[in-house]
């Protein structure tokens, strides 16, 4: 087991794995995106009905979790659903997602919990966002800060682990795989399928998800 | 004869396994949010996507705890601070 490989060194900053892996995110998400929307019809191709059906899920999920003023969250929303749901679907193709390297996670959640912060302040006022941490009584208030910093921890935690943990184990079967001689070809399929492709997906859902009710918790 | 550093690294295997006993606590947690979520299907099947929804929820929220022992056992095992 090792972390991300580091292919080069520019000017002492490296250029990792993870970093390489999730440009190629990044490529496939804009092309996505350009092909998607080039020309836009009133009855809509193959792809323009896939981008219009994400657009219209993640608008619905958002009305439902955030409710209808916080509708202007939804492009976002999507864009990190998009990245997380390809990154870590990378596994399936024998690359390694970038979500298994905690800095990645980290720097994520760390936009999530600035967000929530930030439209705390925006939908309290400053007084509201500090009166916030002495409810309901000011003995509480270590315990208020504490749980604030809790947050990003956690939803990082949360999804490097599961995807740290589905690398880890994908490896260790490979490596068991070099043993067998026949049959070896369709065991790992299972393991892809339910580390890959079933908690890839869940997890990012989740990581969406509790980002939404975290901001609009802040909010309100 | 065990040298110190033999004895560090067998230490941290084994805190590596104990490590993993967090795993218990999310199973429980899991499958009791599960057990309520099929109740709740069961007892009203048009609220489906609400119920699945918030279940997924409650499911990886109960994991977290779970994930911190996977972590501290990776640490012991890959990262060990000890040697």
């Amino acid at each position: 087991m090792s972390g991300p490989k580091i292919y080069a060194e520019i000017l002492g900053f490296p250029i990792t794995e993870t970093m390489v892996n999730t440009w190629l995110v990044m490529g496939a998400i804009l092309i996505f995106a350009i092909l998607a929307t080039k020309n836009l019809k009133k009855v809509p191709g193959k792809l323009q009905l896939i981008a219009e059906m994400m657009v219209k899920g993640i608008d619905g999920l958002t009305e439902n979790t955030m409710g209808k003023k916080n509708l202007g969250f939804a492009p976002y929303m999507l864009t990190l659903f998009m990245y997380l749901g390809i990154a870590n679907l990378l596994g399936v193709v024998a690359l390694r997602p970038p979500t298994a390297d905690l800095t990645m996670t980290f720097a994520l959640s760390l936009l999530t919990f600035f967000m929530t912060q930030f439209f705390a302040i925006k939908s309290k006022g400053v007084g509201g966002f500090f009166k916030g941490f002495i409810e309901p009584i000011p003995l509480l208030l270590p315990i208020n800060i504490i749980g604030e910093f809790a947050n990003p921890i956690s939803l990082s935690f949360r999804l490097f682990g599961n995807m740290l943990g589905g690398v880890i184990i994908m490896g260790l079967i490979y490596g068991g795989l070099t043993n067998l001689m026949y049959f070896a070809a369709g065991i790992p399929i299972l393991a892809h399928l339910y580390f890959d492709i079933f908690a890839g997906l869940l997890q990012s859902f989740i990581f969406v998800m509790l980002s939404m009710v975290f901001i609009s918790m802040a909010m309100d | 004869m065990i040298t110190g550093i033999e004895l560090i690294k067998a230490c941290s295997a084994i805190g590596a396994g104990l490590a993993m006993i967090a795993g218990i606590g999310p199973g429980i947690g899991q499958g009791y949010a599960a057990g309520k979520g099929a109740e709740g299907v069961g007892r009203q099947p048009e609220a489906q996507g609400d119920i699945t929804r918030t279940m997924l929820l409650g499911a990886a929220v109960a994991e977290t705890t779970g994930i911190y022992g996977l972590i501290v056992a990776m640490i012991l095992l890959f990262a060990n601070p000890f040697i």
